[in-house]
């Protein structure tokens, strides 16, 4: 193992946020990862505790402390109630890139940060292939889920339930796409995102569908690659910003007024990580902050923006959200996906314990099953309680691990994007 | 080999998940929210039903092994830092509500229920449990009986030790020791759960804990007063009270935390105010209407510049808001926040202040005070960064002549944090020997060995 002394000076960078943690204690009452465990480790505070005895060299087991770093959705709720301000998912993504330039990355993320996400087209066209193939290894479920779950019992796959891919993804459907300002007057850029473009093509029709009936000329450009949120909480800082310089690239070719995303955690990314992490080529910095400031999730966009009006006399569907971590925490976008859901004229009903996560978490859901259905499970009793017929949300990712849940409770509810209900007229 | 026999005896009471010594682990219980070193301990143990806590306790006792009961780790005062090589017992696998009896208006709980989950579940049958310290959404009832922990409602309600009825506690051998009753009334043998108030772990574990509930207020009125001076906030304080009116809530704030909070949240605050009262009556509606009514021309014959009554529930809440963003706006300004809580009789709140405002000047210190004026629990908040050694020793001289200052003026230690670690060597010169002498001899019967939190309270320093 490399020099211990070497990562204590590593970690001495942060010394300046974890300072700010005062040990208060206060995250215990909102981590979800502790909530379930009750281990000072799986908390904010205790993370933070081990990451200032790395770096002051009190503690010697930095795998160990790794191990703990990745037990954590990166949720955000702790640095959003964090009476001290911490900036804790700043720390905690440089912490798990210091890890990984200490101890590697695993050959497997290796594999498919570098060789596959870094690659849109490759990563398109196997999947492409994997969509044909799936068929033979799942069954199906829950038909009104459309979730499948695996017919033999592969390791990483568990008991799981979880969305095929679709058999004809986005860039598929729409390669590309630029069109001219509508009678809004307005253009917007569309980042599709992994998730939606090969599992949930539809959400992105349903977002084309929608910014066409309402005027807005649409800025799609081929060849879209991942936001490197999966690189960078791997701590794989490199394959990010291949990732943003990429992505950067192709929007600054177009003309337009917003981006807008229908996925939460892109959402983030784009206006949170590419600003803050992205430690490429110095002269795209520009370029990104100004994207930054363009970028909103496809409800912010159509709710105070365009000014969509809730629709008088409730329908008859009744239907319940779900707070994605990364639009509520990260933010403070709460209303809007609400207000959608009422102008998309369904009947709303709030459930309890909205803006809990739901335990996805990227990779956690996979190193961390056990304990991520525990949490998705508690998601799920909430959602079920609503009395509601439909779980709406904002982000694909949670709408996999919910989908999942729910159908392992066998609710019989359906999981849809807030975009959905309003396109489809599902309300009507 | 005489450790890992150990921790297989450890294993066979709470089951081997249970039983944590790994490195992070152990270094993970080695602090709580006091601004002190940390210590590792030897080992972590999580007992959950009672029979295993009280086999832990006895275990230790046996070996001589310093044990430290953590509940949410949230004491400032440095009470579950543990001794080197001892081992900490976590209640948070005993977090159930054994209890809650509507008609004889008691609950029986485990000493790792969360203090704010009770006191919603007693809230949902209809009854009050007034104790809410800042913390209370994380704290548990164990850490706040052994702390006698306050919070705003301290002035009408009393704090946790006014509503302990009774406990089940371990001694170090392992006996349970049943004291109190789920009677009102009860005076068989010594009122030793009295004596396990405020005890931070050193005479005994807690068990089952019986506590009083109260039928809850049917109305409330808030309000918020604007001061031009620290002296006229006080005087009226002290009107009110003179007035026979008794606020369920009585709150302060100083120049420096106003200017904080107005940053932090923007809510309008007047930045240029010297003090700001938040106060709230409750009780029957007519009796609210009354004394909000008086409450209201006593501050305005005080010379309030501004007199806010909260008029809906949103209005009140943004009353309070106000309150619950001083800690964290102060806390946002420097990396270290030391939160003292020195208490002082209510009329000497004004000469507090001005003390505070001296000491800081004199050590060129950052101190914003807020607190509970009613009760004369003021917490004066130190901000610093501990790395700066030089300031760091200011902040030590600082917090001793708060102490001079507020033991000088008939005041005491601490309203509610709790000696621990922090305050131990303060003890004497609040009390005196012959106290400290008494309360090793009890101590030194009760728990021969020394295991039960070894340092707080009494320190292990002076023993010679
Ligand atoms: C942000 C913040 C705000 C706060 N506000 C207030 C406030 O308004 N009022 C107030 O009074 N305090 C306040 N505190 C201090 C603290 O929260 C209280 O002292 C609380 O009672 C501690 O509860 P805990 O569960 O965290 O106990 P811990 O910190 O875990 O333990 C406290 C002490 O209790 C002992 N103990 C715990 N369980 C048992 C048991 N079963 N048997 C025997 N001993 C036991 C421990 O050994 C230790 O000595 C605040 C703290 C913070 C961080
Ligand atoms: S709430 Fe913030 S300051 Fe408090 S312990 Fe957690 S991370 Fe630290
Ligand atoms: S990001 Fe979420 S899971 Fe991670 S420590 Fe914070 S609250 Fe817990």
């Amino acid at each position: 193992m490399a020099d211990i002394k070497k990562l204590a000076e590593l970690f001495k960078e942060l010394d300046d946020q974890l300072v700010g943690c005062m040990k208060c204690g206060m995250c215990q009452a909102v981590c979800p990862v502790f909530g379930q465990t009750g281990r000072e480790t799986d908390v904010t505070r205790g993370k933070l505790a081990l990451l200032d005895g790395l770096a002051n060299e009190m503690l010697t087991d930095a795998e160990g402390v790794n191990e703990q770093l990745n037990r954590c959705l990166l949720c955000g709720t702790c640095q959003s109630n964090c009476p001290s301000g911490v900036k804790i998912m700043d720390i905690f993504l440089k912490a798990r890139a210091i890890m990984t330039g200490y101890f590697g990355l695993s050959p497997i993320k290796q594999a498919i940060f570098r060789g596959l996400l870094s690659n849109p087209k490759l990563f398109n066209s196997l999947m492409g292939m994997g969509s044909k193939f799936q068929g033979l290894f799942t069954k199906k479920v829950d038909d009104l889920l459309g979730s499948s779950c695996a017919r033999f019992n592969a390791p990483v796959i568990k008991d799981r339930h979880f969305n095929t891919l679709a058999a004809k993804p986005l860039h598929k459907i729409v390669p590309e796409m630029d069109s001219p300002a509508g009678s809004s007057g307005l253009k917007v850029a569309f980042y599709t995102g992994c998730v939606i473009d090969k599992i949930f093509p539809h959400i992105g029709e349903a977002v084309l569908d929608v910014l066409n009936r309402e005027g807005v000329g649409v800025y799609l450009p081929a060849n879209q690659a991942c936001c490197g949120i999966p690189a960078l909480a791997s701590g794989d800082t490199k394959t990010f910003d291949k990732l943003v310089a990429h992505n950067i690239r192709l929007f600054v070719e177009g003309d337009f007024d917003y981006l807008i995303t229908a996925c939460a955690t892109c959402t983030a990314t784009l206006k949170e990580l590419w600003p803050r992490m992205f430690s490429g080529d110095s002269s795209l910095k520009y370029d990104i902050e100004q994207l930054e400031k363009k970028t909103m999730d496809i409800s912010q966009f159509l709710v105070d923006v365009l000014k969509l009006e809730p629709i008088e006399g409730n329908g008859d569907r009744t239907v319940t959200y779900h707070d994605p971590c990364h639009l509520k925490n990260s933010l403070g976008v709460t209303s809007q996906p609400r207000a959608m859901i009422q102008a998309a004229g369904c009947t709303f009903k709030e459930m309890d314990e909205a803006g809990t996560c739901c335990g996805c978490g990227g990779s956690f859901n996979i190193a961390h099953y056990d304990l991520s259905k525990k949490i998705g499970s508690r998601k799920a009793e909430n959602i079920m309680n609503s009395g509601a017929q439909t779980l709406a949300t904002s982000c694909p990712a949670c709408m996999l691990q919910i989908t999942d849940m729910l159908s392992q409770k066998e609710a019989g509810m359906d999981v849809k994007h807030v975009i959905e209900l309003y396109a489809d007229g599902l309300c009507k | 080999m005489g450790a890992e026999k150990l921790i297989k005896d450890f294993e066979a009471i709470v089951g081997a998940e249970n039983v944590m010594s790994s490195e992070t682990d152990r270094h993970a219980y080695s602090y709580d929210a006091a601004v002190l070193d940390p210590v590792v301990p030897a080992l972590v143990v999580r007992p959950d039903t009672s029979e295993a806590l009280g086999l832990t306790t006895k275990l230790c006792n046996e070996h001589g092994i310093p044990l430290t009961v953590r509940g949410a780790g949230t004491n400032l005062s440095g009470g579950t830092i543990p001794h080197p090589g001892g081992v900490v017992v976590l209640t948070n696998g005993l977090n159930r509500i054994l209890e809650i009896n509507e008609e004889d208006m008691y609950a029986v709980v485990e000493p790792g229920v969360v203090t704010a989950t009770f006191a919603a579940a007693a809230a949902k049958k209809g009854l009050f449990y007034p104790p809410d310290p800042g913390s209370q959404t994380v704290s548990t009832l164990g850490g706040n009986v052994a702390e006698n922990a306050g919070g705003l409602r301290g002035l009408k309600y009393g704090v946790t030790k006014d509503y302990v009825m009774g406990m089940d506690f371990w001694d170090v051998n392992g006996e349970l020791i049943k004291t109190g009753s789920r009677t009102v009334k009860c005076v068989t043998g010594y009122n030793l759960a009295g004596l396990m108030v405020a005890s931070e772990g050193t005479l005994g574990v807690f068990d089952k804990i019986i506590l009083k509930l109260v039928p809850p207020a049917q109305a409330a009125k808030s309000m918020m007063a604007i001061f031009p001076s620290m002296k006229a906030a006080s005087e009226t304080v002290a009107a009110i009270i003179a007035n026979k009116i008794v606020p369920a809530t009585l709150e302060m704030m100083d120049n420096f935390t106003i200017r904080a909070v107005e940053k932090f949240r923007g809510a309008g605050l007047p930045v240029d105010a010297a003090a700001l009262l938040l106060i709230e009556v409750d009780g029957h509606p007519a009796q609210v209407e009354d004394e909000a009514a008086i409450v209201e021309k006593i501050c305005k014959a005080n010379g309030a510049t501004e007199l806010k009554v909260a008029k809906d529930a949103a209005e009140r809440d943004a009353v309070w808001q106000a309150r619950r963003d001083a800690l964290p706006a102060l806390a946002k300004l420097k990396p270290t926040c030391v939160l003292e809580d020195a208490t002082v009789p209510r009329s000497k709140i004004p000469a507090m202040i001005e003390a505070l405002e001296d000491i800081s000047k004199k050590l060129d210190l950052t101190i914003g005070t807020f607190g509970h004026a009613g009760d004369g629990n003021l917490h004066p908040t130190i901000l610093t960064d501990k790395r700066d050694k030089a300031e760091w020793a200011r902040v030590e001289k600082g917090i001793d002549m708060i102490f001079d200052k507020a033991l000088a003026m008939g005041g005491t230690l601490s309203g509610e944090h709790g000696i621990g670690l922090a305050k131990a060597k303060y003890l004497e010169q609040e009390t005196s020997r012959g106290t400290l002498e008494y309360a090793r001899r009890m101590k030194s019967v009760l728990d021969p060995k020394g295991i039960l939190n070894p340092g707080k309270i009494l320190s292990l320093q002076d023993l010679g």
